[in-house]
């Protein structure tokens, strides 16, 4: 029970000094949200002050950090000044759609890694393990970039899979069903390029803990006193294989989160990606903030939750 | 034995002509042709229309279709035979040293372009040399900024451990708790946008450099410390050796494994992330070419399918990529030979 509440409260730890790094970064960057405007030579620079005072910008970094800080923990996440809402009115809606590509993308992911790596690792240096081994590591050295391009070109191609956005023009008014099938179609592209640059590795990975977990002596026992193959897999193999397996899940979601940013922007899935870029060209400090706090939080807590798992899966560490 | 050599020469091979990019390229990279753009890559040809062979390569100069203002049609008339060692636009081969000498070419009116050309007219397979000195050389200093980093706070933890150990390894916890993209994003928006490519060539490495040492720093940690336990630094020390001579002599020899698969490892992820930043608009800007900025066109719908030579970047990049994961494994699969 103490090792749960250490880990939270080291987790609120980290996120605050992820905060306190992000600002500090941001803080020393030339010019603001207001400073494009003064290229625009109908505005005066008094106007243009004018607005730096107003939306509190003139104030020294650390006021600025604890208005945002106060801002964060009522949940206004801070002030936006290019859509001049609170960022919470537009962050959680897009944090919702990047959730709605990682978490499928994730599940899907594991479902076909789990068999697909116990299966290979059966057939351990044989043909299919070199063919395998032979593809996985050519996508692993496929950029996402290049993945998303390639699969949107062949939508572009064949048609048969809309591109960009999450609805079709005119969703609102079809059923319920109906809604769902657009949306599904609309998501398919952006998953299927996230599962693709995530699942090679993730294969990779189980294939080695199965066949190190094979060669574990309890594992050899079992297999010489002659208990069915399927059996040792379920009960002897994957239990000692989850340790390093429940790690890389939690550790996969940084990665999941990073493609995920990259594959929104081009597919134009209005995701947190997107936002973030907007936000970065503008200078818009607090949704950048916001945003890269949101993605780390959910980092620290999926390596949190990683972390538990494993205490309730492992009894070796909860001794 | 054999291959490990031979994946080493492509290797050095692919960055001698990146190095060279200047001699290797027919053209000035940032050079328009506003009559050509989106050429296709120019076609060598041997046999003239009059059928007779020509052991020299020739192209056609080529002009717009009157019938389709997309297309082009190549004017049979003038063959204009490929040649070696040509005059043409002049390139610095070092500072202050210029050179007007490139590896082949052919006189004007016709241009070769053996990738063809952008949306501007420029020629790809220069930009793509060009471009590649870009993207690569951010790599390769980008990783050297990170392991040194991450050579320097390693061995700082690892070595005195106790409180510089944790306060070094949580500085490393803070900087892995953020998803890498978001803190390149991050690092990068500190920066000011719009600065000429020397400066951004420049912070890009930094930011990179900024972003990564963490993980090296973590596994040299793990090395020092363990090597620092052994029996013979425990007697050397017994003889009174001091911190610097028992690093020099007897730990950090022992890092050069992981330095080298981290550093294999490491290049072709920079790499790629200076490909992201410049490809989102974030990097290298025009009309320097890099091969993320390159790629950039491919943002749009039409030059993404109309245009498959705009693809050749990240051809190269899955090159130089699974070049430098394959030397990297071979170089892993020795040290632990050695080790063992």
């Amino acid at each position: 029970m103490t090792l749960i509440v250490r880990r939270i409260a080291s987790s609120v730890v980290l996120l605050f000094a992820v905060s306190v790094l992000s600002f500090t970064v941001l803080e020393l960057a030339p010019g603001d949200f207001f400073a494009e405007m003064q290229a625009d030579a109908r505005i005066g620079s008094q106007t243009v002050d004018g607005l730096r005072a107003q939306y509190g910008l003139t104030q020294s970094p650390i006021v600025r950090y604890w208005q945002w800080v106060r801002s964060f923990v009522r949940g206004d996440l801070g002030f936006s000044l290019a859509h001049r809402a609170p960022v919470s009115s537009v962050i959680w809606a897009r944090a919702a759609n990047t959730l709605l590509l990682t978490i499928p993308a994730m599940v899907v992911t594991w479902c076909l890694a789990l068999p697909l790596g116990i299966w290979i690792a059966r057939h351990r240096n044989r043909w299919i393990d070199r063919v395998s081994s032979g593809v996985t590591s050519t996508l692993v050295a496929m950029p996402d970039l290049l993945v998303a391009l390639l699969l949107l070109l062949l939508a572009l191609r064949t048609g048969l899979f809309p591109t960009g956005g999450m609805w079709s023009p005119g969703a609102e008014e079809l059923g319920y069903w109906a809604r769902l099938l657009d949306l599904g179609r609309h998501a398919f592209l952006p998953l299927l390029a996230l599962i693709a640059t995530t699942l090679p590795s993730v294969v990779r990975h189980v294939r080695a803990s199965v066949i190190e977990a094979a060669e574990a002596p309890a594992v050899q026992a079992a297999r010489g006193y002659g208990i069915a193959r399927s059996r040792i897999t379920s009960r002897y193999v994957l239990p000692l294989a989850a340790n390093p397996l429940v790690s890389l899940a939690g550790l996969s979601i940084a990665t999941l989160l990073s493609t995920s940013l990259l594959i929104e922007v081009v597919m134009s899935w209005p995701g947190l990606g997107p936002l973030l870029v907007e936000a970065l060209l503008a200078k818009d400090v607090h949704v950048v903030l916001s945003a890269s706090m949101l993605a780390s939080a959910l980092l620290v807590f999926g390596n949190l939750a990683a972390d538990l798992t494993l205490y309730a899966v492992d009894p070796r560490i909860r001794v | 034995m054999k291959r490990v050599g031979l994946i080493a020469s492509v290797l050095a091979g692919l960055h001698l002509l990146v190095l060279l990019a200047g001699f290797a390229a027919p053209y000035d990279p940032v050079e328009q042709t506003r009559t050509l753009p989106f050429a296709p890559p120019s076609r060598l040809h041997f046999v003239d229309k009059d059928g007779a062979f020509h052991l020299r390569p020739f192209v056609y100069a080529l002009t717009t279709d009157p019938d389709n203002f997309d297309a082009y049609i190549e004017d049979t008339t003038l063959p204009f035979p490929v040649q070696l060692m040509v005059a043409g636009s002049t390139y610095s081969v070092l500072p202050g040293v210029e050179s007007r000498l490139h590896l082949f070419g052919v006189e004007t009116p016709a241009r070769i372009s053996l990738l063809g050309t952008d949306g501007f007219g420029r020629d790809v397979f220069s930009r793509l040399l060009h471009g590649g000195r870009i993207s690569i050389g951010a790599g390769l200093l980008a990783t050297l900024c990170a392991l040194l980093v991450g050579l320097g706070f390693g061995t700082l933890a690892g070595f005195f451990g106790g409180r510089v150990d944790s306060a070094v390894m949580r500085l490393a916890d803070l900087f892995m708790a953020v998803p890498w993209l978001y803190l390149l994003f991050a690092v990068r928006a500190a920066l000011p946008l719009h600065l000429d490519t020397r400066a951004t060539f420049l912070l890009l490495v930094a930011v990179l450099g900024i972003v990564g040492w963490a993980r090296p720093a973590r596994l040299i940690r793990g090395i020092v410390l363990s090597a620092r336990e052994r029996t013979y630094v425990t007697a050397a020390r017994g003889f009174g050796a001091e911190a610097p001579y028992l690093l020099r002599r007897h730990i950090l020899p022992q890092t050069l494994g992981v330095v080298l698969t981290q550093a294999g490892l490491l290049v072709p992820q920079y790499i790629l992330a200076e490909v992201t930043l410049s490809f989102l608009g974030l990097g290298v800007g025009e009309p320097t070419p890099s091969w993320g900025a390159m790629l950039g066109t491919l943002q749009q719908y039409s030059v993404l399918t109309s245009y498959w030579w705009m693809f050749t970047p990240a051809v190269a990049l899955v090159a130089v990529a699974i070049a430098y994961y394959a030397l990297t494994s071979m170089v892993h699969e020795r040290m632990r030979l050695v080790a063992s």
